[in-house]
C-alpha cells in the first residue's frame, strides 16, 4: 500500500505540540536536578535564580509565589499552573493534544499519558521536600522516556510521526541552550586551581544532566575546559542532545516530508535550519565564549522560534477561523 | 475463620439467594426458552468467584476504563470532571429468538421512520389523510422547511438509530423513545465487551455470542454508499464539536472504528459549494460526513449564526449534492415524543404491517382527552415533557411527593402540549452487584442501528441500568450505569 492517508493541519499541530511539551517536562526535571546539585551550603539561592534568569521568569515569579527563594521557585516550576512552563502545566498542555489526537496515536501512548497526568495532579508540595525532589525528577525523567520508548514502538511512522519528532527536537535543542546557560550564569573563567576544580566538577554534573557525561569523557581531553564542554552540547554531531545534531535530524524530517509525502512549504524552515548550522560551524567554541556565549545561546533560541514558526506556517496553515485565532497563542515557546 | 468454612469451601456460596427479582422479569432467569443453560452457568460461574473476587475484578475494571479514558466529561462550576460510565460486571443474556424479533422490530420501526420523513419533506401524505396532526409536524421545532423537496440517497434520513426499548412485566419487549438525531452510546457496547474479555475470560468461556465489533466496518460501509454518485472511494469523516463535548470518547472511538478523520468545523472549509478539509498538504475533497452535532450547530449560515462549532457553506454544498450528511438534516421531528405516540400508525400507514414491537401506551397532553385523563390520574402516570431528552423532567407518580405532584400538575396545565404521560412500566430487572451484595436492578435496552442501502442492527445494544435500588431511571445523567448484553448464537454450546 503506497497510498498515504492525509493528515489533517491541527492534528500535525497537535503532535508537533505534545512532543514539544512532553520534551520540555523531561527537560525541566533535568535542569532543576541539575541546579539542586550546584546548591553549595550558603549559596542556594544563587543557583535557583539562575533558573529564574533563564527562564526570564523574575517578575511573573514574584507576582504569582509572592517571593523568590529557592522553595518558592521550586513551587513555581513543579507545580504553579499559572506558569506555563511549570512540570504540571507542561502535563496538561501535553495531554490536552494527546486527547486531540486520540483519534490518531496508539491507545498505548494515549493511556500511559493519561496516567502520567492523574498521577501529577496528585503532586503536593510535600514531594518537593528534602532528597524527594531529586527522585521525583528522576521519576518525571523515566516517565517521559518511558512515553518516548512507547511512542517509538507503536506510533505509525507516517507524516505524523515526522511532525511528533520535529516538535521533540526543536525543544530538545531550545532546552540544551537553556541548560547551557544556566551554568553560564555561574561561569568564573579564570581562577585559582581549587575554583577550577570547583568548575570542572560543575560541568560534570551538568554533562550528567544530560547523560552525556561518559560520551564526553570518552571524547575529551583529560584536562578538559569549559570550550569543551559547550563545543559538545553545541555541535557534537553525535550527541542526541547537541543542537547540531537536533538540528540535523530535524533536516532530514523536512526531507522526509517532501520526498515522500510530497508536502510543499519545506523550503523556509530548510534554509532556516542551513543558516543555524552555518552559526554553529562557523565560529569555534572559545571564540563563542570569548565574544559572549550567553548572546549565542539567546541568538539559536531566536531562531528556534523561527524554525517552529516556519513549520508551522507551512503545514499547520492556519486551519482555525479568525475568530479561533487567538487560542493559536495558548502553545507557547518559552521566552529566549 | 479458615478452619469453620474449610469443610464447604469447595461448594461456593450461591451468590443469587437475595435477588429475588419480585413481580419484574429477570433478564438473567436460568431456564428461559432457548438459552441452553448460559443463564445458569453465568449464576454458577459469578457464584464460584465469590463476592471478593467479583468486587475486585469490578474495582480493576473501573481503574481500567479510567486509565483509557473511556469517560464522559460532567462540567460543572468550571470544572471539567471526567467520569466513567459505571460498569456492571453481570451480564444481560438475550437469546437467539429474542434477538430475531427485537432486530426485524428495530429493522421495521427505522423503515417507518425514513418513510415517515421522506414523506412529510415531500407530499406529505400522513398529514393530509389526517394520521397525524399536520400541526403537530409543521409546528414542530425538529422540523426544517430547508429539508422539503430535497432528496436523499435510498430515501435515508436516519443513518443511525438508537431505539430504547424496554421490557413489561408480561415478558414484553416495548419502544420507549426514538432515538433519530445522534444517538450515542455504541462505543460502551463495544467497549464493556472488551472489558468483560479482560476482565472476566472465565465468565464466557465456550459462550457462543454473536459479535459486537463490526460496528466500525458497517458505519463505514453505509457512510460510503451515501457518498454523492459518481464518486470512487468517497473520503468519509466524523465531525466532531471537539475534545471539550462530553462525548467526545465515543467519536474517538467510532473515528478510529471506521479508520477515519475525526474533524471539528474549524477542520473543514466550503469553497465553490464543495467541502474540504485542511491537511498539511493542502485542501482535500470530503463527500461522506457522519457528523455529530446538532442540526442548529451545523451551519452558522443557515442556522445558529454565532455557532464556531459548525462549517459555514455546509448545508448549501450538502443541497447541492456535493456532500451526504448522516444524520439528513431535520429528523429530530421524528424522535419527537409527541409524534412517537402515533408511531403504531405511522407504521401501519406506510409499511401495511402490524408493529413487532409495541409502543408503551401513551397519552397525548394536547389532546383533550389525554389532557385529562392524565390530570385525572398524574399519581399512576409517568409524565415527561416532549422536547427533552437524558430522563430531564420526568416525574414518576407512583413515587412522587403530593407537592410534586402538584407541580408537575401546574406545569402540564399551563402548556399541555408539551407534555406526554405514560403507564408506570415494570421494567425487567437484572442481578447487579451492590453494595449490599447481588440485587436486581431496573434496566433498558438501546439497540443500534446503521442504514445506508439497508438496515443492520448490532446485535445486543446498549443495556442501561438504574444502580439506584428501585430506581426506573437508567439515565447516564442520573446514576446509570452498564452492563455488557450477550446475544446468545443459535448454536450455544455449555
Amino acid at each position: 500500500m503506497t497510498q498515504t492517508t492525509p493528515l489533517l493541519s491541527r492534528y500535525a499541530e497537535s503532535l508537533f505540540w505534545m512532543a514539544r511539551y512532553m520534551e520540555r517536562l523531561e527537560n525541566l526535571a533535568r535542569l532543576i536536578d541539575v541546579t539542586q546539585t550546584y546548591e553549595s551550603p550558603g549559596l542556594e539561592s544563587e543557583a535557583w535564580d539562575s533558573l529564574v534568569r533563564i527562564h526570564a521568569d523574575e517578575e511573573h515569579l514574584t507576582q504569582s509565589q509572592g517571593m523568590v527563594d529557592p522553595d518558592a521557585v521550586k513551587r513555581y516550576y513543579m507545580l504553579d499552573r499559572s506558569n506555563p512552563n511549570s512540570i504540571v502545566s507542561s502535563i496538561e498542555a501535553a495531554r490536552m493534544n494527546a486527547r486531540t489526537l486520540r483519534p490518531l496515536i496508539s491507545t498505548e501512548m494515549w493511556k500511559h499519558l493519561n496516567d502520567f497526568h492523574r498521577d501529577l495532579l496528585r503532586l503536593t508540595e510535600q514531594d518537593l521536600d528534602g532528597d524527594k525532589l531529586s527522585r521525583l525528577c528522576s521519576r518525571l525523567k523515566e516517565t517521559v522516556q518511558a512515553h518516548t520508548g512507547i511512542t517509538e514502538g507503536t506510533l505509525f511512522r507516517d507524516q505524523g510521526w515526522h511532525f511528533y519528532e520535529m516538535g521533540r527536537l526543536i525543544e530538545r535543542a531550545d532546552q540544551t541552550t537553556r541548560l547551557l546557560d544556566i551554568k553560564f550564569h555561574r561561569l568564573t573563567p579564570k581562577g585559582s586551581e581549587e575554583q577550577r576544580q570547583e568548575e570542572r566538577t560543575q560541568w560534570g554534573a551538568m554533562l550528567r544532566a544530560v547523560a552525556g557525561y561518559h560520551a564526553f569523557r570518552r571524547i575529551a581531553p583529560v584536562e578538559f575546559a569549559p570550550k569543551d564542554v559547550v563545543g559538545f552540547m553545541l555541535a557534537d554531531p553525535c550527541f542526541p542532545r547537541s543542537i547540531l545534531l537536533c538540528l540535523s535530524q530535524t533536516e532530514w524530517h523536512l526531507t522526509r516530508l517532501r520526498t515522500t509525502y510530497g508536502l510543499r512549504g519545506t523550503r523556509g524552515p530548510l534554509e532556516q535550519i542551513e543558516d543555524m548550522r552555518a552559526a554553529l560551524l562557523d565560529r569555534s567554541a572559545e571564540q563563542i565564549i570569548s565574544i559572549s556565549l550567553h548572546d549565542f545561546l539567546d541568538g539559536m533560541q531566536r531562531d528556534l522560534i523561527t524554525l517552529a514558526s516556519e513549520i508551522g506556517d507551512a503545514f499547520f496553515r492556519d486551519w482555525r477561523p479568525t475568530a479561533l485565532a487567538n487560542q493559536s497563542q495558548s502553545q507557547v515557546t518559552a521566552q529566549p | 475463620m479458615a478452619s469453620i468454612n474449610a469443610g464447604v469451601s469447595n461448594i461456593p456460596e450461591d451468590l443469587f439467594l437475595n435477588c429475588d427479582p419480585g413481580p419484574y422479569v429477570c433478564e438473567l432467569a436460568p431456564g428461559r426458552p432457548g438459552d441452553n443453560g448460559a443463564a445458569q452457568i453465568v449464576r454458577d460461574r459469578i457464584s464460584a468467584i465469590g463476592l471478593e473476587g467479583l468486587r475486585a475484578r469490578a474495582q480493576a475494571a473501573e481503574n481500567d476504563l479510567m486509565s483509557l479514558g473511556v469517560t464522559f466529561t460532567v462540567y460543572s462550576d468550571a470544572t471539567a470532571i471526567d467520569r466513567i460510565l459505571p460498569f456492571d460486571c453481570i451480564p444481560r443474556i438475550i437469546t437467539a429468538a429474542e434477538w430475531r424479533k427485537l432486530e426485524t422490530g428495530v429493522q421495521q420501526r427505522v423503515a417507518a421512520i425514513n418513510a415517515f420523513l421522506h414523506d412529510i419533506y415531500h407530499d406529505q401524505r400522513i398529514l393530509k389523510d389526517g394520521i397525524v396532526p399536520a400541526e403537530l409536524v409543521l409546528g414542530n421545532a425538529n422540523y426544517r422547511p430547508e429539508m422539503e423537496g430535497f432528496p436523499v440517497r435510498f430515501g435515508t434520513y436516519v443513518h443511525i438509530c438508537g431505539i430504547d426499548i424496554i421490557r413489561d412485566q408480561h415478558g414484553d419487549f416495548r419502544v420507549l423513545e426514538d432515538n433519530a438525531r445522534t444517538p450515542s452510546g455504541v462505543s460502551y457496547v463495544v467497549e464493556n465487551r472488551h472489558l468483560m474479555r479482560r476482565a472476566f475470560p472465565d465468565l464466557l468461556a465456550g459462550m457462543n455470542l454473536m459479535p459486537v465489533d463490526d460496528y466500525g466496518r458497517r458505519l463505514r460501509e453505509a457512510l460510503t454508499e451515501i457518498a454523492p454518485e459518481g464518486v470512487e472511494d468517497p473520503q468519509v469523516v466524523l465531525l466532531s464539536p471537539g475534545i471539550f463535548n462530553s462525548a467526545y470518547f465515543e467519536h474517538v472511538f467510532l473515528a478510529r472504528e471506521m479508520g477515519v478523520p475525526l474533524v471539528e468545523g474549524a477542520d473543514l472549509i466550503v469553497e465553490d459549494d464543495r467541502v474540504f478539509m485542511k491537511t498539511t498538504a493542502g485542501l482535500r475533497a470530503v463527500h461522506s460526513i457522519y457528523r455529530r452535532l446538532g442540526d442548529d450547530f451545523l451551519d452558522p449560515t443557515v442556522f445558529r449564526p454565532e455557532s464556531l462549532l459548525g462549517v459555514p457553506g455546509l448545508i448549501r454544498a450538502w443541497r447541492k449534492g456535493n456532500v451526504a450528511l448522516a444524520n439528513a438534516v431535520g429528523t429530530g421531528v421524528a424522535d419527537d415524543k409527541a409524534v412517537y405516540a402515533y408511531m403504531p400508525r405511522i407504521i401501519k400507514y406506510y409499511l401495511d404491517q402490524d408493529p413487532i414491537l409495541a409502543n408503551v401506551d401513551t397519552n397525548i397532553c394536547r389532546e383533550a382527552a389525554g389532557l385529562a385523563y392524565t390530570l385525572d390520574n398524574l399519581h399512576e402516570l409517568v409524565t415527561k415533557p416532549v422536547g427533552e431528552s437524558g430522563g430531564y423532567g420526568i416525574t414518576v407518580g407512583p413515587r412522587a411527593t403530593a407537592d410534586e405532584l402538584a407541580a408537575c400538575r401546574a406545569t402540564i396545565s399551563a402548556n399541555p402540549s408539551n407534555w406526554i404521560s405514560q403507564p408506570v412500566i415494570g421494567l425487567s430487572v437484572c442481578p447487579t452487584l451492590t453494595d449490599t451484595g447481588i440485587r436486581p436492578r431496573h434496566l433498558d435496552l438501546r439497540p443500534f442501528a446503521v442504514t445506508g442501502r439497508s438496515t443492520w442492527v448490532l446485535p445486543g445494544g446498549l443495556s442501561r441500568v438504574a444502580l439506584k435500588e428501585g430506581s426506573l431511571i437508567v439515565n447516564s445523567s442520573q446514576g446509570g450505569g452498564s452492563k455488557d448484553t450477550w446475544v446468545l448464537a443459535e448454536e450455544t454450546r455449555r
